[in-house]
């Protein structure tokens, strides 16, 4: 029977083509929207996800940064409040500090020192860089994918060699974009009046998306140029005593959001207590991508709501063909009834259309709003696909629509009067 | 000859409107029985109540007063769903417009009474076919009714009147809509079941001359049967 109500309601909507698709539409399009910013919400979120990755998810930071209050309580005002001085900055103390009580917690504290900016030139060509000392826990927490040479040897930071890591961007502008032509070419550096020559040892991939800095041409680009800490210290001794921010990785099992506030507690109360305008403020990706993941999620739920919307209209569409198709077909249900259709087979015939419609409409409009969704992350350089569970759902949900809208005019079409029906013109 | 009464209506009374300014009395005490194998006419000019006696006996409708067993059934106690099945399995109904379901081909609108009746997918074609072949519509089963004739139309909505092996095959105006040589092979068609196959039919028309082929008519008017008796022209 339930077969057989399929096969007349595909019967019945296919004798009215146009109208049938028109019907459709309002579905199609309300489910295409809907799933379309399923995808592209669920294609964010595993953007921000590998970038977080890429930069490592168990990194946090410590930096110093002003209190909102002072020790009496009063609002501290950022205009009127006192600068940096040298006793506010982390010092070597607090990092062994952390070393020793917090060994089991973190894997290491990375240290990455500005050294400063400058413009390396090589004939008419010229290719900016920024000079960071880092130390081993530094290189390993960004995560650098080689494309040729290696990272710097243990012997290259107990020594301070005057070896750097340049990415290959740099390359691209100095060496026509041959990484082997680079290793082993010097660097030479003039920053702040002092001169060092580092020899290239390694060329890193430069991640222009996780950086924010996707376009900017090679030529215009700032990239980072690695050299170990202790060289970097050689060139300008001074950057160990103004350390502002230092990167954690928190060690497996330790979320690095708890980590970070527990380290920054011990911190303040230890090193901290007395200063009057500064503090340390512990801040982890973790929390960053949790934040934006709030974020994106409110925007993805605001969008649904727009598309539920549009399905509303869809499904009331639907409701309006239906009762229009029931009062055209009136002497057919009076028929029926004669030949002995119960109320209840009318109305399951009704319903049944409506449920085809919503059906058909709603395997279109996944579809279409999966590949518009894909079209979409694309573009945004994200990819994602909605979950199993979700398309389902969607086709449940249109399944359901269907009952929803067809019940009211099914039902209006099982209860009309044989006699009447029979005699309607 | 079984004499089984298959319609038996007692002072049928049809008010509309009841209770209210317009109230409006249609039928005012009709009897009829039929019984089991007759071809029985009912015979009235319009506005005679025949329609409204037509949608009683064929359970389309209630009594306002009166009793009504149709193959020994009390239908004025049935309720709406058990009204279905009796008209399912009791009644062939044959309308002066046909009423085929549009869009659909002589075979599925044969399959459509059996349909309801609950009858498996494989033995309800089979059954129309040979219904199909019994009316002469063998070579038109797969055509849609805006594909056939007025007389194959008709001719199909008989073999859909008789595919539940119905009590009574309730035929209102059939050649109403046919001209006068298609009308009489209806007619024939009529015949030729009632006489070979002892159908019971009740045949409901304004025509005298029809009336005369059945083996009893009744005259209708303005509410009241006034004359009884057998047709003139009745072949058997």
């Amino acid at each position: 029977m339930l077969l057989e109500n399929i096969r007349l309601a595909i019967l019945a909507l296919k004798a009215n083509k146009l109208r049938t698709f028109l019907t459709m539409l309002g579905i199609i399009i309300g489910l295409a929207s809907v799933v379309m910013i399923m995808t592209i919400g669920n294609a964010m979120n595993n953007m921000v996800n590998s970038q977080i990755g890429d930069i490592g998810a168990n990194n946090f930071y410590l930096f110093v940064n002003m209190r909102s209050v002072d020790a009496e309580g009063n609002e501290i005002n950022y205009e009127t409040a006192r600068g940096m001085k040298s006793s506010d900055y982390i010092t070597k103390e607090m990092l062994e500090d952390i070393q020793a009580k917090y060994q089991d917690k973190i894997d290491g504290i990375s240290i990455f020192l500005p050294l400063g900016s400058t413009k390396i030139e090589k004939g008419k060509d010229s290719a900016k860089i920024k000079i960071y000392g880092s130390n081993p826990m530094a290189i390993k927490s960004e995560n650098l994918k080689l494309l040729a040479g290696s990272t710097f040897a243990a012997g290259d930071y107990s020594r301070g060699s005057n070896v750097c890591l340049v990415s290959d961007r740099y390359v691209n502008v100095l060496y026509g974009g041959d990484v082997n032509a680079a290793l082993g070419e010097n660097v030479e550096a003039a920053i702040d009046g002092k001169y060092s020559t580092y020899t290239i040892t390694g060329v890193y991939e430069y991640n222009a998306k996780s950086m924010g800095m996707a376009g900017v041409s090679d030529k215009d680009l700032e990239t980072e140029c690695y050299v170990p800490l202790r060289a970097a210290v050689q060139q300008n001794p001074k950057i160990t005593e103004n350390i502002q921010e230092i990167t954690l990785v928190a060690s497996e099992g330790n979320d690095p959001t708890i980590t970070a506030a527990q380290i920054a507690k011990y911190l303040n109360e230890r090193y901290y207590k007395n200063n009057d305008t500064y503090e340390l403020y512990p801040y982890s990706l973790k929390q960053e991508a949790e934040s934006l993941q709030k974020v994106l999620n409110s925007v993805k739920l605001a969008f649904l709501a727009v598309g539920a919307i549009s399905l509303l209209v869809g499904g009331i569409g639907v409701m309006n063909i239906m009762i229009v198709s029931i009062v055209e077909r009136t002497r057919e249900i009076g028929t029926r009834k004669a030949l002995g259709a119960t109320n209840g087979s009318i109305r399951l015939q009704f319903i049944t259309e409506s449920m085809v419609v919503c059906l058909v409409g709603g395997a279109i409009g996944i579809t279409l709003g999966v590949l518009l969704g894909q079209v979409v992350s694309v573009l945004l350089g994200a990819s994602g696909m909605p979950s199993v569970l979700g398309i389902l759902g969607c086709l449940l949900f249109s399944m359901a629509f269907g009952v929803f809208f067809g019940y009211y005019p099914a039902n209006r079409a099982a209860k009309l009067n044989p006699i009447e029906a029979l005699r309607y013109e | 000859m079984d004499t089984r009464l298959l319609i038996d209506a007692k002072n049928i009374i049809k008010r509309f409107n009841v209770g209210q300014e317009n109230e409006l009395e249609i039928l005012h005490g009709i009897d009829l029985q039929v019984k089991e194998g007759e071809f029985v006419s009912i015979v009235g000019s319009s506005g005679s109540g025949k329609s409204t006696l037509m949608n009683i006996v064929g359970i389309l409708d209630k009594p306002t007063e009166g009793s009504y067993l149709l193959d020994g059934i009390d239908v004025c106690a049935a309720k709406d769903v058990e009204l279905s099945h009796i008209r399912n399995r009791k009644i062939g109904f044959v309308f002066q417009t046909y009423n085929l379901i549009a869009r659909t081909n002589a075979v599925a609108n044969v399959e459509l009474p059996l349909l309801y009746a609950g009858v498996g997918m494989k033995e309800r074609k089979e059954r129309a076919e040979e219904l199909l072949e019994l009316v002469g519509m063998q070579d038109r089963m797969l055509h849609t009714p805006d594909e056939l004739s007025g007389g194959q139309k008709q001719r199909v909505a008989i073999a859909r009147a008789l595919a539940n092996n119905p009590s009574i095959i309730l035929a209102d105006e059939p050649t109403g809509a046919l001209d006068s040589k298609t009308g009489r092979t209806v007619m024939d068609l009529f015949h030729k079941l009632h006489e070979e196959r002892g159908i019971t039919i009740v045949l409901i028309t304004h025509s005298n001359e029809l009336a005369e082929e059945t083996q009893r008519l009744l005259t209708l008017k303005d509410g009241l049967i006034i004359a009884e008796r057998k047709g003139a022209t009745y072949a058997a």
